[in-house]
Formats: C-alpha cells, structure tokens, sequence
C-alpha cells in the first residue's frame, strides 16, 4: 500500500456538524497542492473557520506538501516526511474537511454543486479551483503501453508518488534520460546522477533553461552542467522510445538513439483546466479570471497555476501564493476590494554544483534600457541586470549568485540602485549588504515561497524571538526552499542591533539564564555552583529551568569543575544521556573508538560479531575513519558496549570526536611524516573533551591533504624536516571554509601542545554550538595568534592548566553507565511499543 | 457532539514516581496507548503521548522544563499547558496524570 504522506490512522479527519445546525457558508476548494491549501490557510488566519464550513477535495490521497521540494526528496537530500507542510491532522484541528483522494469531475454552477468521482455532490456557495498543473508528456511512439499509461521507466516529475517511483527505480536502473533541460530537467537529472546514474539530457531548444536566460548564458550553463558529468543534447527533439515492454532507449529526431532504462519528463507542465472546460467556465490556456482571480461565474474562483490572469499562467508557487492572500482578503471580507495585478517572477535552481538565479527579463526590451553583464565562460560566470528608470527589472545571476538577496528585493520593491552599478553584481566594499538589508522597505518580501516580508521579520524579533531559528519559527521563513536563510539571518541581526526592540537574549551564553559567558563562567566559579539545577536556581529568574538552556550548561560546567562538577541526566541531551547518536526511528548509533581510523583484525572480529549479535541493521564506515554500527536498540546498549570492549568514539557528542589521518610515512610514497601516530596521539590526549560545538581534526603526512586537514576545525600538515603546520577554524560541512594557517612547528610535542591550547582557548571563548569556522573569524586570526603564540594575555599558563584538568578527568563513560545505570530506566525504551501510524517500525 | 468525541477513560496505576527521575521521562504503555510521563524537578507530573506528532519521535526521551517538552529528533517544542506547540508541528495530547499514595496514576 501507498505510504499516506502527512496521513493520519482511518476514521473521521474533521469534526462533523449537522446540516440543520450549520449556519456557516459552504466553501468548498477543489485541489489540495500548495495554492488550494495556501488559501485555506489563509482564510482560516483571516478568521474563516467561523465564516465557512470548508471542503478541500485532492486528487492525491496525501496532505498538503512542499512540492518545490520534491527535488532535493529526488536526490535524496530531503526526507518525504519533512517536506509536509499540512497534515492530515492538520485540516481535522482546523475544522477543515479533507477530501484526499476525491477528484471531482465537474461542477454544476447552477445548482452550485461539485460531482466527484466517488459519485457523491457536495453544494457549495463559494468555489475556489487550485487544480494546478501536469506534466506534460509530448507526443512520442511508444511512450505510452497498451493501457493508455506511461510505459514502465517512463516518469513524470510533478508529485511524490512520481518522485518515489523514480526513487525506487534508481535502484534497478543504470542510465537515464531526462527529456526538457527547464529548472525541473536540470534539478531531475542533478538528483538522478546522484544516485549514481549515468544521466543525458535531451532539450528541444538550443540553449538550456531558455525560457529564463539568454543564449550566452545558456551556453555557458550547458558547459557547467556537463562538468558534472551529465551530457547535453540540445535542438533536438525526443520522438520515441524503444523497448516494448519498457524503456530500453530513446530515439532522437535526427536519427540518434540513446540507450536508457529510465525517462523522465520534464518537458513543461500544462494547466489542469478540464474542469472548467467540463464546467462551462471560460477556459484559454488557463481558467480565466479577473483581478478578483473569479471566474465568468460570480461564485467559482481559480487560483494558482490552473488560473490564467491577464493573459499569464503561472507555473511558479509565488504567484500562487499571491493570488491566496488576495482571495482570502475578498471572500473572509477582510479587503473585500482586494485585488491582484499580476507578478514578476523569479526562479532559482537547486542543483548543487550550478548556481542560477533568474528575475525578470534577461534582455533589453527598450532602446533606453540599461544592461550591465559580466561574463567569465571559463569560471563558468555570466551576470547580467536590466534596468529601466533606474529601476531594476530583470537580472540573471549564473555561477555566482552572492548578489541574490539584494537584487531580489531590487526587482520585488523597486528600491534605489546604486549610482555605481557595476555594485549590483560584485562586492566593491564589505558592508554593502548591511547597508541593502537597512535599505529595504519594510514590506520587501524575504522569504517568497512563505511570503514574509522584512517587516514581518522585524516583527518577530520585536516580539520576542531571541535568535533566527526562532524567527523562523515564528514567522516560517526559509521554511520552504531554504534559499533565503542568510538573509533572513541578516535582518535578524539587523534588527537585533538597530533602532527595534534589541534582544539581550543575543549575547546570552544560553537562553534560559541571561547572561554572557564569561559573567556566567564567573558566577558559577563565584557561587560554586556545580550542577545544572543549582545554576538555575541561583542564575535564571525566578529561578526556572530551561530545556534549551541544559545541555550547554551541562558542557559549561564539565568544562569548569571537571570530574567535580555534579552530573544531572536531565541536564543532558538524550545522545550524552545514553552514549549513542540518536536516529530518526529512535534507536542509536554506536560508534567505538578507533584512534587514527587504526584498527586491528581482532577489533574488526568483535564489531563484526557485536553487529551480527544485536542484529544491527546497518554497519557503516564513517567520514571520520571509523565503524559505525546503526539502529542500535537504546535497551541494548550497555551489553553491546560490554561486548565491544573498546571505548566509545564520541561520536554523538558536542565534544573532541576524531583525529582523521593519511597513511603518513610509514607506507605512503610521499608521506613527509608519521601523521598516523601523531593523529593518535592528539586522539588520545583529546578524548570525551567537552566543546561548545563538536570538533574534529586531522593530521596530514603531506600537502597532498589525503586526510582533508585543510578543512578541519585543526588540521595539521607535515611540510618535511619535522616541521608541522596547524590550521585552525577549517569546515567542510554545512559551510565549507578552508582553515586558517595558526603557525608551523616543528615537533609533533609542539603541535599537541598548540592544538590544546587553542581548544581551551575556544572552549572559554566561544558561545554555544559555534563552530570554530565562525569562532575564529569573529575573535581574528591575528588575536588568536597574539594570545596564543606571544601570550599578550598572559593566560597561556591557564589555558595549558585548563585543558590539562579535563583530560585528567576524562573516563569512559562506555564502561560506566553501562554495569549500573545512572538513573532508573536510564536505557529502558523510549520507543512507541505498539506500531503507530508515523513511527519509522525498527 | 459526535460519536468520536466520546471517549471512556480509566485510571491506571503505572509504579512508584520515584521510577521516573526527576526531569525525565519514561514510556508506558497502557489502556491501548503510549504513555510518557515526566516527573519536572518542581515535583509535578505531566503525561503525554510518546510519539512527536511532527515525526514520530520519542518524546519520553526529550528534556523538558516547567513549561515545554522538546522532541529529541527535530527539537519541536510543546507546551505543557494545553499540548500546542511553540514551533509550527500540531500538538501533542495531554493525559490526566497524579500521584496517589506514592504511586502515578493515569487517566487513559
């Protein structure tokens, strides 16, 4: 059976009311995609759920979900469970009736009722049409078999069950075809190849993406793409595909056949107007309607990309949304004039690898409008803006797209550009964004799939909201495509330390206790408070816990009193609680220290029988050289410890974790050094120290940098003649930064010595959850180096002491919890016991 | 009032509080649901289902403070006065919950 997405267990998904009862009006929606449930969303914000008993019909037997991010779900990089945005839970709460699954196959507007195809009628008085769109699958021999349906191998890329038909044919298949080299084209083909196909593109015109770029920019996009391997077939169209019973290639019009056994199409969508046509509503390309998005009927609306205003059919999800909040307005009575004039558009691609954003027009359309491009083929660079009135009215960003943000409140707002305008396309100066961000009206949306404006921003963070993620929260910006995140970020920022409300919650260690670092390090030491509830009740007001505040108060005070601080199992997150990495189905990963990434035949032969013993479903070597052992039940985890009889890696922890390392001298041609041994060292002296962020690091025997020490928050390179050189604050995670040359040195003694030193000195240091990516540019490399190096604070001594009392009170906590729990039930499940709808089943 | 709003509780008595930790949680299965209960350090009890209805993760396992619950898997946060949540994920259901005699005791 079909996995509902966003579903909920049989029985009723809204509270019934009887008829006689009802003095509510009847609206009724007909599509539940991203604009049908915007809009109930909308009036239900509006105070609609007094005002109407609604109806939402859906083809799909699903929720509501994200459908613009069915790419990075293609690709793998999104799980389908978090890109639901209205559950079927959700409609219940609201009073909202579902009808997932119904389609209805007309509408009699003079009886005013809706005929689905389950051969029920539902009245309405006020009907809203968000059918969408399909995909649209161009006539081709042999595409279709006998039955009328898509050939097996053949997909199109428009809703999940699609996306996970495709995803269960990545298994099997090898090579793949994606017909239409559009946004959708390139984010398919980018997710296929990721999987690991060979993936060819085939677009019928002569330039990719050219509905959104001109022919240089395309070109220049066509080489970026096969870069990564895919191949590009341009002006030519597919006609058929070969195989019968399913895909075994595709031909080409020119003759040319490609080999594949999988075809998506991409080749456009086509707006789902059947409906109207049915319904005798005025259907051209879309269902027609006006500024009120209403239809020739006075009481049926269309909205969305079935709806065509002013001559436009849209196939993006702003619009959309636009056209929500402008229905909801009129018919909750909430601006009953409310009226809609169209948008302009912009797109962005989610391809990793190829950058592109596009707004507006791509060329100059008068003689008096200006074009400013910068064009770099061979970095794979085109930029372009088109201004009109000193206005900007399209802009093309490819193969670098720093400049998005300010261009696109440019295009949404009209806002002043700058007298220099090479400034709209390259940093000229720092702070040129600051003073965008300062510059944008309140009402600049930020966030354009959730619709939240700057001022909406501002307001949360006037309201209360102490950090982005709570903004976020808050407000959902950057809750949908997630494009927008750092500029969401910098007016949180913005409007943190400008003219609004500040949040003093910014400079807090934690949230719960309002203080900086270094006054609450010096309370704690002044109070002697050694436990987590003992920091609350003296520090926090009125003396109350804090959930999110416990676990970095936890690290804290490890930090401070070592083996004297008094340990609380509540005041830590569930991986420290239980020595294990929690997983999305509730049971743990366990991952043995393996100093180095060395290990032995009979360390090997314990994991391996530890694996079969406690039926762990998967065994993986980590990116940091060692075995993972995953879907560990919580319950078995202290036995499977014994067992192992190795310590534990620290794998789940905010805390020093691994040393990765090359083979170094002992084996490797080139190798300049032991970096083997020297990585175990550091490994051994480093390890279960706590951090404000986790830590890892790694020891090269060669600038060959096999192990990545580049990127690590301390990396150490052998450069020959004994010499080291450290490196600190590098990344390759979220962010990727290479780090920052410390000093170089010539003992492997001095390099652990330099690596302990700049560890303490960002444990003191740092807030909480800050990397050393962020930590080391915010203090300076060259402060860093003048404490650390030349002692110009006089606290090396200290920082020496200080790391030194932690790792004499490291003990492994493997071999403690484990023979007598900490606390009563310490490793009892947590798990759901009886199988419920939304639990992964372990 | 529909039929579905009809709902037929029982007390159930689920062991001594002091199984439960001061500031955690742990799971129970009773009257056909999936029960965690948490004992806050202000000594007051709070029960809800075990599952986080944004994806099903382990709440017992969550930490917890006077006011809200937060989820493990994605830190989704519930408040303890009504079940909602403080970020965006539907709420959680709440259970009757009291210690009588030492023991906890749930109304399922």
């Amino acid at each position: 059976m079909t996995a509902i997405l966003g579903g909920r267990p049989g029985g009723v998904t809204s509270l019934q009311v009887d008829d006689e009862l009802e003095t509510r009006s009847r609206l009724v929606v007909v599509g539940n995609g991203m604009a049908g449930a915007r809009f109930v969303e909308e009036v239900l914000e509006r105070g609609g759920g007094e005002q109407f008993r609604i109806t939402v019909f859906g083809d799909e037997p699903h929720g509501n979900y994200n459908r613009i991010m069915l790419s990075p779900v293609l690709a793998g990089e999104e799980h389908e469970d978090d890109i639901v945005l209205n559950s079927h839970d959700w409609y219940a709460d609201n009073g909202v009736v579902l009808r997932a699954g119904t389609r209805i196959e007309r509408i009699d507007t003079a009886a005013k009722l809706v005929h689905a195809d389950d051969g029920t009628t539902t009245p309405y008085d006020h009907l809203v049409l968000a059918t969408g769109s399909y995909s649209f699958i161009p006539p081709m021999t042999g595409v279709r078999a006998d039955d009328g349906e898509l050939l097996p191998g053949v997909h199109g890329f428009r809703t999940i069950d699609e996306t996970r038909a495709m995803l269960a044919a990545t298994g099997s298949c090898t090579r793949a075809v994606v017909m239409g080299g559009g946004l959708l084209g390139l984010e398919a083909a980018r997710a296929l190849q990721s999987h690991g196909l060979h993936v060819e593109l085939v677009h019928a015109a002569p330039y990719l993406m050219n509905m959104q770029l001109d022919a240089e920019a395309g070109a220049i996009l066509e080489r970026s793409v096969e870069a990564l391997g895919i191949a590009v077939h341009l002006d030519v169209f597919a006609t058929e595909v070969i195989g019968g019973d399913r895909v075994r290639a595709v031909g080409l019009a020119d003759g040319r056949q490609i080999e594949a056994d999988l075809l998506v199409v991409a080749a456009g969508v086509r707006p789902n107007t059947d409906i109207g046509v049915r319904s005798g509503l005025e259907v051209e390309r879309g269902i027609v309607v006006d500024d009120q998005l209403r239809t020739d009927d006075p009481d049926v609306y269309a909205i969305g990309e079935c709806a065509q205003h002013r001559g436009e059919v849209y196939g993006l999800v702003a619009p959309a949304w636009e056209h929500a909040k402008v229905l909801a307005d009129v018919l909750t009575g909430t601006d009953p004039d409310a009226e809609y004039h169209g948008s302009r558009t912009a797109t962005k691609l989610k391809v990793a690898g190829v950058d592109v954003a596009v707004m507006g027009i791509n060329t100059p359309e008068r003689d008096e409008d200006e074009l400013l491009v910068i064009s770099e083929p061979k970095r794979g660079v085109h930029l372009s803006v088109v201004i009109r009135d000193d206005k900007l009215v399209g802009a093309t960003l490819l193969g670098d797209t720093r400049k998005v943000a300010f261009l696109t409140q440019a295009f949404d707002r009209g806002t002043p550009l700058p007298e220099e305008r090479i400034t709209l396309l390259v940093h000229l100066s720092d702070g040129a964004e600051e003073v965008g961000v300062a510059d944008m009206p309140a009402d600049s949306q930020v966030c354009n799939c959730n619709g939240v404006s700057k001022g909406d921003i501002c307001g949360a963070v006037s309201g209360g909201c102490g950090s982005v993620g709570e903004v976020m929260e808050r407000t959902r910006a950057g809750k949908g495509c997630g494009s927008c995140t750092s500029l969401v970020k910098r007016i949180v920022e913005w409007a943190a330390d400008g003219d609004l409300a500040e949040d003093p919650a910014a400079s807090w260690y934690v949230p719960g206790i309002p203080m900086a670092k270094p006054a609450l390090m010096a309370a704690i030491r002044e109070r002697d408070l050694r436990s987590v509830s003992a920091v609350f009740a003296a520090l926090a007001p009125g003396g109350k816990d804090d959930a999110k505040s416990k676990m970095g108060l936890t690290s804290l005070l490890k930090m401070i009193w070592g083996t004297d601080h008094l340990p609380e199992k509540d005041g830590e997150f569930i991986n420290d609680r239980v020595h294990g990495n929690i997983q999305r189905d509730g049971t743990f990963s366990v991952v043995p220290q393996m100093k180095g990434g060395v290990t032995t035949p009979a360390q090997l032969r314990r994991i391996a029988d530890v694996a079969e013993k406690y039926e762990v479903p998967m065994v993986k070597v980590t990116g940091g050289q060692r075995i993972d052992l995953l879907g560990v039940r919580k319950e078995d985890l202290p036995a499977m410890w014994d067992d192992l009889g190795m310590p534990s890696g620290y794998a789940y922890g905010k805390s020093f974790r691994t040393v990765k390392t090359c083979v170094g001298s002992d084996f490797c041609r080139f190798g300049l050094d032991d970096s083997t041994q020297l990585g175990i060292d550091l490994e051994t002296r480093f390890q279960g120290i706590e951090s404000p962020a986790k830590i890892k690091m790694a020891v090269v025997g060669c600038p060959r940098n096999c192990a990545e020490a580049y990127v690590k928050d301390v990396g150490v390179v052998a450069v020959g003649s004994g010499r080291w050189e450290v490196y600190i604050g590098g990344a390759a995670g979220a962010s990727v930064r290479q780090g920052d040359l410390l000093a170089t040195v010539d003992s492997p003694q001095a390099v652990i010595t330099l690596a302990g030193r700049f560890l303490q000195y960002y444990r003191e240091n740092a807030n909480w959850l800050e990397r050393t990516y962020d930590f080391v540019p915010r203090i300076g490399l060259e402060k860093i180096k003048a404490v650390l190096l030349e002692d110009s604070e006089s606290i090396v001594a200290d920082l020496d002491a200080g790391i030194q009392r932690s790792i004499d009170a490291y003990v492994d906590p493997w071999g403690q919890d484990g023979r007598r729990p900490a606390t009563p039930g310490q490793f009892r499940p947590s798990l759901p016991l009886i199988p419920l709808p939304k639990v992964p089943v372990r | 009032m529909s039929l579905t709003d009809i709902r037929i509780t029982a007390e159930h008595a689920l062991g001594r509080v002091e199984e439960i930790p001061p500031g955690e949680g742990r799971t129970f299965v009773v009257g056909g649901e999936q029960v965690a209960v948490f004992r806050l350090r202000d000594g007051s009890l709070h029960a809800t289902q075990a599952a986080c209805p944004h994806a099903g993760g382990p709440l017992a396992d969550g930490q917890t403070d006077v006011d809200v619950l937060v989820c493990p898997l994605h830190l989704y946060a519930y408040r303890w006065s009504d079940g909602s949540s403080t970020s965006g994920a539907a709420p959680i259901r709440l259970f009757p919950v009291r210690e009588v005699d030492g023991e906890v005791v749930v109304e399922v």
